[in-house]
């Protein structure tokens, strides 16, 4: 195979070479050297650099974007807004470099569906919605499976689904009439067209280039086949390929994280150009063979199985089972894997001020862990309640954990409500404090002098406890 | 999975082999009754017909001009696998000692001494399989509705709820939370704490995990009294803190023959720094690493990316992380999403609390955690069952997969 520099050793120099070097400012930074530093750091991208543009730049620019070219290709599919990136991945560890474009979640449909069933289905998906702190987490594609092995009812299927949603979906059908069916009932929605294997990859290459799609090359457990398929498809002219190594339930799991792990490893620390594609990953392989097992137990297994790959590498997952409590996981996990790893765990202690409180509002105070207070706020901002709340600081430390490891002491907390000036805002002493913190609260009333009301150890019970037990 | 006799049947469960699928106990969340729902998966699997696309011929003509150059079968590559080696190796530490070695435990567990990162078995294979400890306290505490279903029977009784942990629930140990010695809730003594400890020791062959309740200065007295009157057990002290006196505790703790879990606050230099004070009195192998475990959707990706981090530094050679890491999973019901009631689309919490606590623990798993300390029976057995198939693995069908693009759900 192939192979090409390791992302890991660029440096800024690197990048600066290759600039015009004018410090002309067009980017919107100081000099050449800071645009190339923060070009390192991904934090804009190489096109602001207007001047590249120039002829006199064109063999610097390509050699930039050479240079900048991530790990793992990003393939795009779909149209407009809804359009999902996959891949672009520049590392393998998180701790390495922030992961690029969040692991694509698949709901499937198939073409013997009722329509109703169909159109319900696909309104699920796209209603998926679960606020989480300051994020709407969603779904993001469908996948359109053909189980009829009739073209015309496969045509009719995904003429239905791009009438009902503008998510992008993906044409599953190995049968490559089949699959042309499909793309012509939407030629030119770039879905994902899956899949090309060592039967049929020519008809498939073919349909891709037609219709200018990204197209899925699936070899299970043989990734020698897999790499030979893509390097096939790359010299026919297909250059937007996913891979699908293959997804095993039950025993095949190690088989299943080897084959992610060693193919995610060869792109990002081996430089292998076939090995660097978005990887597929099937978690409803659970439901072949389902048999009399109970659709929970297949759901819970889809489940599991497909927040390991969201953790080892998988570009996309496709599903089955559509239920919120098999999928909420997911897609929190997803959410927390995908988050930028230089982000602090902390928020800056102090005095917050929520709504309009006057003199006698409640006065609550919370954890500076990150989670525990976008939590909290979350709470206190979505019901439009007046109150202050004081962060104290615990070191990053959620409140239970912070009072077993000291983090979270009495101390601290009577410092908070010194310095957070609280005490010239309300007439009252009244301090509410997290029920999991209950166990500091006589200590607080002495080191304070506040009086202590125990709150709810849920910040999602403040509101109801509010109307309840607050009296200033 | 290996034939059982049928006279066996009613056994219970003491190893994966005998315990009851997932399904039994998720299809029956309303109540657990798991010597009922004796199975061997086998028997669910029903043979699968092929799908039908392969056979069907095409009826459509595709483009068949070739442009020159695009090649006319299939070009050749190899996939090298991408093995690589680490300079050192994880710790190993043994918890829990037989009466040849000393206790009374039915066995000893050893865990650690990995070569790879977590399940790179196309590296090297996995050394010590990862185990799972489940939490026992000793006085009534809040449970969230799904855990409290399973236990509710055994709440306040520390003993039958080690019992049930073990036989029903197949823990390979049990972790004793001795929260009433808490100054600010029932401020329990040492004495009573040993009586505790003594109860679970008859009641369990399992090694056992002795939890403090997080007062430096009251856990430092009740883990002397504990490690003294027990030499010899190898229990795994947690936990061991920075604020704690750290030189007291590593010499009752090297003295009886026990081992420190050493804990820190989610940060690498800490950790290294309290494992460096340990180091005056304790050996590598007596120490095990707690790095703090975030529930799934808060703060799950700092602990993630910590102990993988952790791992790797070990294996690349960081002696002072080069230590079997532990994990309180049962952080995971910190999270509101698993225990709350939420809106129709969410539910049921019956399943999506287990659910939550599986999650963070596989996620942590890929990590390299090596000890879970759990509390849903369901996590607990699907964390069993998925880690003994990536240490075992097993033949993949291959060619059946494809089967999912027809597959009629």
């Amino acid at each position: 195979m192939s192979k090409r520099a390791s992302m890991k050793e660029l440096s800024p120099i690197d990048v600066y070479k290759l600039l015009p070097k004018t410090n002309c400012k067009e980017c919107g930074q100081e000099n050449c050297m800071a645009f190339a530093t923060k070009i390192v750091n991904r934090e804009v991208n190489i096109d602001s650099c207007t001047p590249l543009f120039k002829k006199e730049y064109a063999k610097a620019f390509s050699q930039l974007k050479e240079l900048l070219k991530p790990a793992v290709q990003e393939v795009t599919v779909g149209v407009g807004d809804k359009a999902k990136k996959l891949g672009g991945k520049l590392v393998m560890y998180r701790h390495e470099f922030t992961y690029t474009n969040p692991t694509a979640i698949a709901i499937d449909v198939t073409d013997e569906m009722p329509e109703n069933e169909l159109t319900s289905r696909i309104k699920k998906t796209e209603n998926f919605s679960f606020e989480y702190i300051g994020y709407t987490l969603k779904l993001d594609m469908i996948a359109v499976r053909c189980t009829s092995g009739d073209a015309e009812k496969f045509k009719a299927a995904v003429k239905k689904v791009t009438e009902t949603t503008s998510l992008p979906f993906i044409i599953c059908a190995l049968n490559p009439a089949v699959a042309e069916a499909g793309l012509m009932a939407a030629p030119k929605a770039r879905p994902l067209l899956y899949a090309a294997n060592s039967e049929n990859w020519k008809d498939m290459a073919e349909l891709a280039l037609m219709y200018d799609c990204p197209l899925v090359v699936s070899s299970p457990n043989d990734l020698n086949t897999l790499v030979s398929l893509a390097k096939t498809l790359l010299a026919y002219g297909v250059k937007d390929i996913v891979l699908d190594p293959g997804t095993f339930l039950n025993e095949g799991i190690g088989t299943t994280l080897n084959n992610f792990t060693m193919l995610r490893r060869a792109a990002c620390k081996g430089g292998e150009e076939l090995a660097g594609f978005p990887l597929m990953a099937v978690p409803m392989a659970a439901w072949i063979g389902k048999g009399e097992t109970a659709d929970e137990i297949v759901k819970w297994k889809e489940a599991y199985l497909a927040s390991m790959l969201v953790v080892r590498y998988a570009d996309i997952v496709v599903m089955h089972g559509n239920d919120g409590w098999s999928l909420l996981p997911i897609a929190v996990l997803r959410q927390n894997i995908y988050t930028d790893p230089r982000k602090p765990v902390a928020v800056a202690p102090g005095l917050k001020v929520f709504g309009t409180p006057d003199e006698n509002a409640p006065v609550l105070f919370t954890s500076n862990f990150a989670l525990t207070y976008y939590t909290v706020a979350s709470d206190i901002e979505s019901n439009k309640l007046n109150a202050y709340l004081i962060v104290v600081e615990t070191e990053g430390s959620a409140i239970d954990s912070g009072v077993a490891g000291r983090k979270l002491t009495a101390e601290r907390v009577a410092e908070a409500i010194k310095t957070s000036g609280v005490e010239g805002k309300v007439k009252h002493r009244k301090l509410i404090i997290p029920g999991k913190a209950s166990r500091i609260s006589g200590e607080i009333e002495e080191l304070s002098g506040w009086k202590v009301q125990v709150g709810p150890r849920d910040s999602s019970e403040i509101p109801k406890y509010l109307i309840e037990k607050w009296r200033p | 999975m290996p034939h059982q006799d049928k006279k066996d049947d009613k056994k219970l469960p003491d190893t994966l082999g005998l315990s009851p699928e997932i399904l039994d106990l998720l299809a029956k969340f309303q109540e657990i009754e798991l010597e009922d729902f004796q199975m061997d998966v086998k028997e669910l699997e029903l043979s699968f017909e092929p799908g039908m696309a392969g056979q069907i011929m095409p009826k459509l003509k595709l483009p068949s001009a070739v442009k020159p150059g695009k090649p006319i079968s299939m070009l050749q590559a190899a996939f090298v696998p991408p093995i690589e080696t680490y300079p050192s190796k994880i710790a190993e530490v043994k918890l829990g000692a037989t009466k040849a070695e000393g206790g009374t435990r039915s066995r000893a567990i050893i865990i650690g001494g990995e070569t790879s990162p977590a399940f790179y078995t196309f590296e090297r294979p996995v050394v010590h399989t990862p185990i799972v400890t489940l939490d026992v306290f000793d006085m009534e505490v809040p449970l969230s509705k799904a855990v409290k279903m399973h236990v509710k029977d055994v709440v306040g009784d520390p003993a039958a709820w080690a019992k049930l942990a073990v036989e029903k629930f197949g823990a390979d140990m049990v972790t004793v939370h001795l929260i009433s010695i808490d100054p600010l809730l029932k401020d329990a003594t040492p004495k009573d704490a040993v009586k505790t400890v003594e109860n679970i020791l008859q009641a369990v062959d399992v090694p056992l995990v002795i939890g403090g309740c997080g007062d430096p200065i009251k856990d430092a007295d009740v883990f002397e009294a504990i490690c003294n009157t027990f030499p010899n057990e190898r229990f795994l002290i947690s936990s061991i803190t920075r604020d704690m006196d750290v030189e007291r505790c590593a010499k009752y703790v090297k003295k009886n023959g026990h081992v420190a879990l050493s804990f820190t606050p989610m940060d690498l230099n800490l950790a290294r720094e309290l494992n460096r004070r340990l180091y005056d009195f304790l050996g590598k192998e007596d120490i095990v690493m707690d790095l703090t475990t975030a529930a799934l959707g808060y703060g799950l990706d700092y602990a993630f990316t910590n102990m993988e981090r952790a791992r790797m530094a070990g294996l690349m050679g960081d002696s002072e992380l080069a230590h079997p890491m532990s994990s309180g999973t049962t952080n995971a019901w910190a999270a509101r999403e698993a225990w709350l009631k939420m809106a129709p689309e969410w539910e049921p919490r019956e399943l999506r609390g287990p659910l939550w606590e599986v999650t963070t623990a596989l996620t942590l798993l890929l990590a390299g955690v090596d000890l879970f300390m759990m509390m849903h029976p369901a996590a607990v057995k699907t964390l069993k069952d998925v880690t003994k198939n990536l240490v075992n693995g097993g033949k993949v069908d291959a060619a059946k997969f494809a089967d999912w693009v027809t597959v009629k759900a």
